[in-house]
C-alpha cells in the first residue's frame, strides 16, 4: 500500500489562523512565485518591450521578408527562420533513426555489462558544452565535410538541388550533423525509458508466437512506445531549434536562402549571437530582439507539446532537457 | 517471407542498432581525443594563471577567464540556488495547491527556453538599466537558466523522502514547518546537493547567455559591475579568430573547461551511486 503524502493546504480553509505553519507556506509560496512566475513574466515582458520598435515598424512583414541589410535598415527574418527549420529538420532526419537504434540496442540487444558502460557514455555527450562541440565542429567536422562527405554527395546526388555544389565546410549540412550529435543523448535516453516501459508480457507473447526480435520490436515494442517516442523527438527538436553556439560556429552565417545543404546558412539563434553586440541603432537591436521573441515563441510551443506528450505517456520528471 | 529472409532482416536490424551506437560514440571519442591531444600541448602553469597576450605574442593564458567563470557561476548560484530550492520545496510540500500546478508547469516550460534568450533577457534587464556589460548581468542570465532545473531537482529529491518519516514527525506533534525543514529537507539534502552540483556543471559551460552580458575582458576581474572574461566566451572568441596561436589556446581552454565539467559530473554520479 502506498501512503499518500499529507498535502493539505493550510491556506485552503475559510477560518485559518495565523500560525508559523501558514507563515511557512506563504514564505515558500512567495519564493516560488518570484523564482518561477515572476521570472517567466519578466522574460516575456522584456522581450516584447525590447522588440517593440521593430514590431511596430515592420509588423508581420518582418516574418516573411528575406532582406536583411542593417546598413539600409531592411530587416526580414525569413532567412533565419528558414535556416533554423532546415537545420533542425536535418538534425531530426539524422538523429532520430540513430537515437532509436541506440535505444533499442541499449534496452533489447546489448548484454547488461555493455549496457552499463555504454549508457553513461552516450549521456556523457550531453554534458559537453556546446561551445566545445562548436570548436570541434570548426576544426574537425567542417574540414571532414568539405573533403570527405560533400564531394561524394555532389557526385552521386548532385542532380538534386539539395546537394548542388560548390561545397563549403561551413554549411547547413555541417550544422545539421552537429545538431544531430547534440540531440541524440536526449532522444535516445527518453526513448529508452519508453521502450523499458513496454510490458514484457507483450514482448514475450510476440516472441512465443515465433516472431523474430526485429519483428517483435517493429510490430509490438515500437507501436506501444510510439507516443512517448514522439515526445522524445519533440524534446530533441526543441533543443535543436534553440541551440546557439555550436551552430553559429559551423553554419557559415550567411543570411540568404539556398536550397543546397552544402551552402552556408544562418539560424535565428546564430544571428542574435553574432550581431547583438554590433547592433548600433535601436531598430537593428529591436529587430534582433524580435527574432529572439519569434525563437522563444517557436521553442515554447515545441517544448509545451513535448512536455504534455511525455507527461502523458511516461512519468518522467528529472533532468531531461 | 521465408524463415531465411526473416532471420536476415533480424541480423540486419541488429547491425543497424550496433552501428547507430557506434556512430554516436565516434564523435564523442573524436572530441575527447582532439581536446586532450591539442589541449595538453598548451596547458602549463602560465596558461592557467597568466593574462592573455595579443595574437602572435608567445606566452599568456586564460587565468582571468578561469577566475571569471568561477565568479559568474558563483553569482548565478547565489541568486539561483535559494530561489530554486524555495520553489522546489513549495512544490514538494504543497503539491495539490493551484499555485503548485502553475509553478510546476511554468518551471517545465522555462527549462526549454533557448540559452541565447536568457542572454537577451539579462541584457535588457541589467545591461541596459545599469549602463554596461557586467559580471552581474552574466550571473543573472545563468541564474535564469539554473532556476527551473533546481526547482525540479529539489522537488524530486523531497518527494523521494518516504511519507512515513513525515507522518512520524507530524504524529509526534512537530509542526509542518519543522517537519519540512528538519525531517524532509534534511533527509533529501544529499539528493538536492547532487542536483545543484549537476546544474552547476551544466551551466558552467554555457556561452550564449554570456556573450552580451558578461561580455569579455582582457584583464582580471574588476568588480561585479564591469565586464568579465569567462572560459566559454574566451574559447569562442579564440576559436573564431583568424590566428593560429589563438586556435591552439582555444583547445587549451577547452581542455580546462571539459576537465572541470567532466570531473564534476562523473564525480557526482559516482558519489551518488555509492553513497546517496
Amino acid at each position: 500500500m502506498k501512503l499518500r503524502v499529507p498535502s493539505f493546504s493550510i491556506l485552503n480553509g475559510k477560518n485559518w489562523k495565523f500560525t508559523p505553519d501558514t507563515l511557512f507556506q506563504i514564505f515558500l509560496g512567495v519564493l516560488s512565485i518570484i523564482s518561477v512566475i515572476v521570472l517567466a513574466a519578466l522574460l516575456l515582458r522584456e522581450l516584447i518591450k525590447g522588440s517593440w520598435p521593430a514590431l511596430s515598424t515592420f509588423g508581420l512583414e518582418f516574418l516573411f521578408s528575406t532582406a536583411w541589410n542593417p546598413v539600409t535598415g531592411e530587416f526580414g527574418a525569413l532567412p533565419f527562420i528558414y535556416g533554423t527549420i532546415v537545420s533542425s529538420m536535418l538534425a531530426l532526419l539524422i538523429g532520430v533513426p540513430l537515437s532509436l537504434g541506440i535505444a533499442v540496442y541499449l534496452t533489447e540487444i546489448a548484454p547488461s555489462r555493455v549496457r552499463a558502460i555504454l549508457s553513461p557514455v552516450v549521456e556523457l555527450l550531453a554534458a559537453i558544452p556546446s561551445v566545445i562541440i562548436g570548436l570541434w565542429g570548426i576544426f574537425v567536422l567542417a574540414p571532414f565535410v568539405r573533403e570527405h562527405l560533400a564531394p561524394p554527395l555532389m557526385n552521386y546526388l548532385g542532380f538534386l538541388p539539395l546537394f548542388k555544389g560548390p561545397a563549403y565546410g561551413y554549411s547547413v549540412l555541417t550544422a545539421g550533423l552537429v545538431l544531430a550529435i547534440m540531440i541524440i543523448p536526449i532522444i535516445s535516453s527518453v526513448s529508452r525509458e519508453a521502450i523499458l516501459a513496454v510490458p514484457s508480457l507483450q514482448k514475450e507473447g510476440s516472441l512465443a508466437l515465433g516472431a523474430t526480435r526485429f519483428e517483435t520490436i517493429i510490430s509490438v515494442v515500437l507501436p506501444y512506445a510510439k507516443g512517448a517516442i514522439f515526445g522524445a523527438v519533440m524534446l530533441g527538436l526543441g533543443r535543436a531549434i534553440g541551440e546557439t553556439m555550436a551552430v553559429t560556429m559551423v553554419i557559415g552565417n550567411n543570411p540568404q536562402i539556398f536550397t543546397s545543404l552544402l551552402h552556408p546558412g544562418y539560424t535565428m539563434a546564430a544571428v542574435i549571437a553574432n550581431e547583438f553586440t554590433e547592433a548600433t541603432d535601436d531598430v537593428y537591436l529591436a529587430a534582433l530582439i524580435e527574432i529572439g521573441l519569434v525563437l522563444f515563441a517557436i521553442s515554447m510551443v515545441v517544448n509545451i507539446i513535448a512536455r504534455v506528450i511525455t507527461w502523458k505517456y511516461l512519468k518522467l520528471e528529472e533532468g531531461l532537457s | 517471407m521465408n524463415m531465411l529472409s526473416r532471420k536476415a532482416m533480424d541480423r540486419l536490424f541488429t547491425f543497424f542498432c550496433i552501428a547507430s551506437t557506434a556512430l554516436a560514440i565516434i564523435p564523442l571519442g573524436s572530441m575527447l581525443y582532439t581536446i586532450f591531444v591539442k589541449g595538453f600541448s598548451v596547458i602549463s602553469i602560465d596558461f592557467l594563471t597568466k593574462l592573455p597576450t595579443p595574437a602572435r605574442e608567445a606566452g599568456g593564458g586564460f587565468g582571468n577567464a578561469i577566475q571569471g567563470s568561477f565568479i559568474v557561476v558563483g553569482i548565478a548560484s547565489i541568486i539561483g540556488i535559494p530561489l530554486g530550492i524555495g520553489a522546489g520545496m513549495y512544490l514538494a510540500e504543497f503539491p495539490n495547491s493551484r499555485l503548485s500546478r502553475i509553478v510546476s508547469f511554468t518551471a517545465d516550460v522555462l527549462t526549454g527556453v533557448p540559452s541565447i534568450i536568457t542572454g537577451i533577457f539579462a541584457y535588457l534587464l541589467i545591461v541596459l538599466r545599469f549602463g554596461g556589460f557586467s559580471a552581474l548581468a552574466g550571473g543573472v542570465a545563468l541564474a535564469t537558466m539554473m532556476i527551473p532545473f533546481i526547482v525540479r531537482t529539489t522537488e524530486e529529491a523531497m518527494k523521494l523522502v518516504p511519507a512515513e518519516l513525515r507522518e512520524a514527525s507530524l504524529a509526534l506533534g512537530a509542526p509542518r514547518w519543522k517537519t519540512s525543514l528538519a525531517v524532509v529537507l534534511s533527509t533529501a539534502r544529499f539528493g538536492i546537493i547532487t542536483g545543484v552540483l549537476l546544474t552547476i556543471a551544466r551551466i558552467a559551460g554555457e556561452t550564449a547567455p554570456l556573450l552580451f552580458t558578461a561580455f569579455n575582458n582582457r584583464f582580471w576581474f574588476d568588480g561585479v559591475m564591469n565586464p568579465v572574461a569567462t572560459l566559454p566566451v574566451m574559447i569562442y572568441t579564440y576559436a573564431i579568430s583568424p590566428f593560429e596561436d589563438w586556435h591552439a589556446q582555444a583547445w587549451g581552454g577547452a581542455l580546462v573547461l571539459v576537465a572541470m565539467i567532466l570531473v564534476l559530473n562523473i564525480g557526482i554520479k559516482l558519489a551518488a551511486g555509492r553513497r546517496w
